[in-house]
């Protein structure tokens, strides 16, 4: 109002330009994407791109800080730990999306069931995720874990008992908004099989969610099983992998490459799927996207 | 109102009574056996020892008399004896539990005070550099190994500057203030030892920096979307028509509303730093629960492990109910 008083000239805000809304909206979830790719490629080409085996040991050489030879120096037993990084990329990617994508399966599964069956298998299913989700989910993937004995199969098993019930609850909220829309009915009323119903209706129009929760849990995958391993559960030994690299080097200080490094493989990759999971989020639902 | 809390307070019982049925479970039911991870290699070999050992744990009895009898001690207020320490296990959890109690309440402190105010800035300055600032540290916070990050903190303040203490509560030579609480920080204000005070709180520093950087990251975003949430809300552009300065409407008009669902998720994170501090715990040599939890479970020590798991879960289960219940007091709407 006072612009026009005063007869100074209307000005309308320019729209940033192009480059500034691409940058802006494609920019995290492209730099996260890039950084997942990246190290899918570390995964598959580790052995060309390095020229020592991961389990070369040469203690002549032991604890030398990050020279020409030894780009991130070596370790406790003189292996290099740019070969171990790079090695150690396969089981951190694999566990991660491995527990994410069975306990999705598995857990969209139970979900759909309970919301569609309704009464007592619901409520038996639903008191059953609730009853895993009262312990904290460290705690209960470590007894677990203990119990099985170490390795990288009995650590995924643990974690995937932990970690199958929040995907079950998301899919029955889900399903039960879906089950009142009209199509279902339609779909009832045609006389397809609830199965057909839940499998080729209800999930398809639901599954929005599920993959931006999948997406931001990798990442939260990846840093369990680092954690689990770190605590001595989640590889044999000699196996490289982040976790447990951390582990051998924590009590070296002076020699910090030893532990730092793996640490910033694992910072780099939950960061990528994080990133990637906010855009995501923001391109299935709009409604959430940053204003 | 009270008809609300008994109910939520019967059902809280409820799932602490399943969940040792589930924990005694999975404590029973799986391959390692307790008695081989107890005894050493030698003691292993001797069957005749192995027996006893066995009898001596009520291990030969079957799996459901085993549960009663769990059960039965349980209501006792006994908890069984830890094979690992000899100790009866609630003496064990009650003797670990003041130093994760002041480790998780000084980080969860730290998150809120930075978190909160952090949050809020973010979203009335939205794509401010304050926001992005914000966002990075709430990214970078989330997705750090709190075990990597602990070593970090130790390896630059105490290893290469040299301004932080290392590890555990207090210097190795010190002693620690006649118990009270068991909170080292009150426990030396009640005796008037300063040099302590200051000792404990040094100690304090780096752990709950590194427990406070992922619950940081999770409550300014919270704060953030929330705040954001509400600053689109009718009564807010009423406040606005009606002149009232901006600060005066963010603090009195949107705060009380946006911190709802800050506190659900504040109460959650504060149960998580309770129970979950086993990484931190463990590198900064801290006496605490967590590291108790991760040597039995190391040990295979299943009283002790379904102990803690039992306390772990009660203690979620409390929280949660005093979460709905501050939620019923902040939002009228929840209960009818």
């Amino acid at each position: 109002m006072t612009s026009l008083e005063s007869g100074a000239p209307l000005t309308v805000a320019l729209p940033a330009p192009i480059w500034r809304r691409t940058l802006r909206r494609y920019g995290l979830p492209g730099v996260g994407l890039a950084i997942i790719i990246a190290w899918v490629l570390v995964a598959i080409l580790a052995p060309y791109l390095t020229g020592y085996p991961p389990d070369l040991v040469d203690v002549a050489k032991r604890l030398q800080p990050p020279s020409w030879t030894h780009w991130l120096g070596t370790d406790l037993l003189g292996r290099d730990v740019f070969t171990r990084l790079l090695f150690g990329a396969r089981i951190s990617l694999f566990t991660g999306i491995v527990v994410v994508l069975v306990a999705a399966v598995f857990g969209t599964l139970v979900g759909g069931i309970a919301a569609y069956a309704r009464g007592k298998t619901e409520e038996i299913i639903m008191r059953v995720t609730d009853l895993v989700l009262c312990f904290p989910p460290i705690i209960l993937a470590l007894a677990i874990a203990a119990a099985l004995g170490i390795g990288a199969t009995n650590t995924i098993i643990a974690m995937l008992v932990v970690w199958w019930p929040k995907f079950a609850r998301l899919a029955r909220s889900m399903i039960i908004v879906q089950r009142s829309q009209e199509y279902v009915e339609a779909a009832v009323v045609v006389g397809l099989k609830p199965s057909r119903i839940l499998l080729r209706h209800i999930m398809p129009n639901s599954v929005g969610p599920l993959i931006v929760l999948v997406t931001l849990d990798v990442g939260n995958a990846i840093i369990t099983f680092a954690g689990l391993s770190f605590l001595g559960l989640g590889v044999v030994p000699p196996t490289p992998e982040w976790g447990s690299m951390v582990s051998e080097g924590r009590e070296l200080i002076e020699q910090w490459w030893v532990a730092a490094f793996p640490g910033l493989a694992i910072l780099s990759i939950v960061l990528g799927f994080n990133f990637l999971g906010d855009g995501v989020r923001d391109w299935l639902d709009p409604k959430s996207r940053r204003r | 109102m009270p008809r609300y809390i008994v109910s939520r307070l019967g059902v809280a019982v409820i799932m602490a009574v399943l969940a040792t049925l589930v924990i005694f479970l999975i404590a029973n039911t799986v391959p390692g056996d307790p008695a081989l991870a107890q005894l050493g290699d030698l003691a292993a070999s001797n069957p005749e020892f192995l027996k006893a050992f066995r009898a001596k744990w009520a291990l030969d009895l079957p799996l459901w008399e085993r549960y009663f009898i769990f059960l039965k001690a349980l209501l006792h207020g006994d908890l069984g004896i830890s094979i690992a320490s000899q100790r009866p296990v609630l003496d064990d959890i009650a003797a670990y539990a003041p130093a994760t109690i002041e480790l998780a309440t000084a980080g969860f402190l730290l998150s809120i005070i930075i978190g909160i105010p952090l949050g809020v800035i973010a979203a009335v300055r939205r794509d401010s550099w304050v926001d992005h600032v914000a966002r990075l540290i709430s990214l970078l916070g989330v997705s750090s190994p709190t075990f990597w990050l602990a070593f970090i903190v130790l390896a630059i303040f105490y290893g290469e500057l040299q301004i932080a203490p290392g590890t555990g509560r207090l210097d190795p030579i010190a002693f620690p203030p006649p118990d009270v609480t068991g909170l080292y920080l009150i426990d030396s204000i009640i005796a008037g030892d300063w040099a302590t005070f200051r000792d404990a709180l040094a100690h304090l520093v780096l752990p709950s920096m590194v427990l406070a950087a992922a619950t940081l990251g999770l409550i300014t975003r919270t704060t953030r979307a929330s705040v954001l949430e509400c600053m689109n809300q009718d009564y807010v552009k009423v406040a606005r028509a009606k002149g009232l300065t901006e600060r005066y409407i963010v603090v009195r008009h949107i705060l009380p509303n946006a911190l709802i669902p800050v506190v659900t998720l504040g109460g959650l994170a504060y149960a998580n730093l309770l129970t979950g501090a086993v990484m931190t715990e463990t590198i900064f040599s801290w006496p605490g629960l967590g590291r108790y939890t991760f040597r039995s479970a190391a040990a295979l020590d299943f009283p002790a492990i379904m102990g803690i798991t039992l306390a772990v879960a009660v203690t979620y289960l409390v929280i949660n109910l005093l979460i709905d219940i501050s939620y019923a007091l902040l939002d009228p709407r929840v209960v009818r």
